[in-house]
């Protein structure tokens, strides 16, 4: 591995965003707009219900959550995309990168455009909802690291069909968070799900995490085998993703996909 | 004379479809060799199998003795490709590409490189000016610079002077023709302007689907087909349902 290398990509996406005042404006506008629609929502879930009676941040900590994950994941597409886009594919493929140091730097990146985003989203919730999601304390490290490695594994398994059938692969890039959400049980408990849906949710990280995330805030206990479930699950599916997009990449150069991505 | 570049009997198939049907050719230190054929004929599948971008069927390509399917980090560290049909970043200034690219292929004193590079392409005035404003030859000549951002030992252009103006297309070549001489590279050009290949290219290769049909000089290929220029053999050849087909 060459940090050169890695920094040398990184660089490359470090001065699309600092060149653009729009596309800081892009990475902030989203997750601030969504935090404070959330945050009414939460307020008036916290006053109409029980169930979040005694926990007026629940719903918010979990919107908040889960845009981080969004952002994430859809983040190291658009890295990704960004160069089919721009007809730069074949230039960077063609410099002597390997892969693991492509996406090193990308998942990099991506980490520091979610945090673009959420930090000043986060620092809203406290002044306009009087709530801080630093309440969940240390596990909050853990949440935010199970969430961050889920959303690039959903991002390299996008990247990896990118790279095996090309650029018309593009409109699954921005659904595949859609179709996970239900099964996360982010605003939700688990049994809220019919049971063979829970037996789908049971085999992805998420239902962990937002379980946890929940579990913290309401019952003010820790349930270490909810962050530990969701970082077996998590190793699991991150090894798979990395083998996948391996294999697309070989894929790629027996079909041609890659001589072809940027025309 | 070193062969910097070695083909040795390379296919490509897209399942049945034959792109490229078992050629070889060499490319030595200090030569251009022009790549010629009709669209389809598998000029593009050649270049993008010598890039790494494609895995051949069968068959080997070594670089500077090194075979591509062992060493590919180290040889894509010693060539690099320039293309009408790829761009770099619109968006970023031509400085910040050059940049970018130089740390990808790991150059060291970069301000020099670029400072040389710029100074050698007249894009000095440039350095600080978005990409994708500039002029089609202002491109051409920023995507020179950074095809040679890592003084590659062998250079792969796929026409490299299309959509320039005579003067700019002029500069290049003459460009080419200097920095080839001086830095005794490997150039394997493919392009459609015979004045273009006749000038620069020390051989050429002809293709036409999938295979070599014919090679030599540019003059000993006017002579042996009776033509008074390249592009009348060209047309010969790819208009030709000949025993190839």
């Amino acid at each position: 591995m060459s940090l050169t290398r890695i920094y040398g990509l990184f660089l490359r996406h470090f001065y699309l965003i600092t060149r653009s005042f729009p596309r800081i404006l892009d990475l902030v506008y989203w997750p601030t707009i969504q935090i404070t629609l959330w945050g009414f929502i939460s307020n008036f879930f916290a006053t109409h219900t029980t169930y979040y009676n005694n926990a007026v941040g629940v719903i918010l900590t979990c919107a908040i959550l889960y845009d981080f994950l969004f952002r994430t994941s859809i983040g190291f597409n658009m890295l990704f995309l960004e160069e089919i886009w721009s007809r730069n594919f074949t230039n960077l493929f063609i410099a002597p990168m390997k892969i693991g140091e492509i996406l090193t730097s990308l998942v990099i990146t991506a980490l520091i455009r979610s945090l673009i985003g959420l930090v000043p989203a986060v620092l809203l919730t406290s002044p306009l909802f009087g709530i801080s999601i630093l309440e969940l304390g240390i596990f909050l490290f853990f949440l935010f690291l199970s969430l961050y490695i889920f959303g690039i594994t959903l991002g390299i398994l996008v990247s990896s069909g990118l790279l095996r059938f090309g650029p018309s692969f593009e409109n699954i890039a921005w659904s595949t968070m859609f179709l996970l959400a239900p099964f996360g049980c982010i605003y939700y408990p688990i049994e809220t799900l019919p049971e063979v849906f829970q037996k789908i949710a049971y085999i992805l990280p998420l239902v962990y995490i937002f379980e946890e995330a929940r579990n913290i805030l309401i019952n003010q206990t820790v349930d270490i085998e909810n962050i530990y479930n969701a970082f077996i699950w998590n190793a699991l599916y991150f090894t798979l993703s990395i083998i996948l997009f391996y294999y697309s990449f070989n894929a790629a150069k027996n079909r041609g996909t890659l001589i072809n991505m940027g025309e | 004379m070193k062969n910097l570049i070695e083909v040795k009997n390379i296919k490509k198939n897209y399942g049945k479809k034959e792109a490229v049907k078992g050629i070889s050719f060499n490319v030595q230190e200090n030569e251009i060799l022009g790549l010629l054929g009709p669209n389809g004929s598998g000029k593009t599948t050649t270049i993008g199998m010598l890039l790494g971008l494609l895995k051949p069927t069968s068959g080997q390509i070594l670089i500077n003795n090194l075979k591509l399917e062992n060493h590919r980090i180290e040889i894509l560290e010693m060539i690099n490709f320039i293309s009408p049909y790829i761009e770099l970043p619109k968006k970023l200034t031509v400085k910040q590409n050059l940049n970018v690219y130089a740390k990808l292929y790991k150059v060291q004193n970069i301000e020099e490189r670029i400072e040389y590079l710029s100074e050698k392409l007249r894009i000095k005035e440039l350095l600080d000016s978005i990409t994708g404003e500039l002029s089609s030859g202002q491109k051409n000549r920023v995507s020179l610079a950074k095809a040679l951002i890592n003084e590659p030992r062998v250079l792969l252009l796929d026409e490299p002077t299309a959509s320039l103006d005579p003067e700019v297309g002029d500069f290049v070549r003459t460009f080419l023709e200097e920095y080839k001489k001086e830095k005794k590279i490997s150039v394997l050009l493919a392009s459609h302007n015979m004045s273009e290949v006749t000038r620069l290219c020390k051989s050429v290769l002809m293709m036409k689907n999938g295979e070599i049909i014919d090679q030599g000089t540019p003059d000993d290929l006017i002579t042996k087909h009776g033509r008074t220029n390249l592009e009348e053999v060209f047309l010969k050849l790819s208009r030709s349902k000949s025993e190839f087909n």
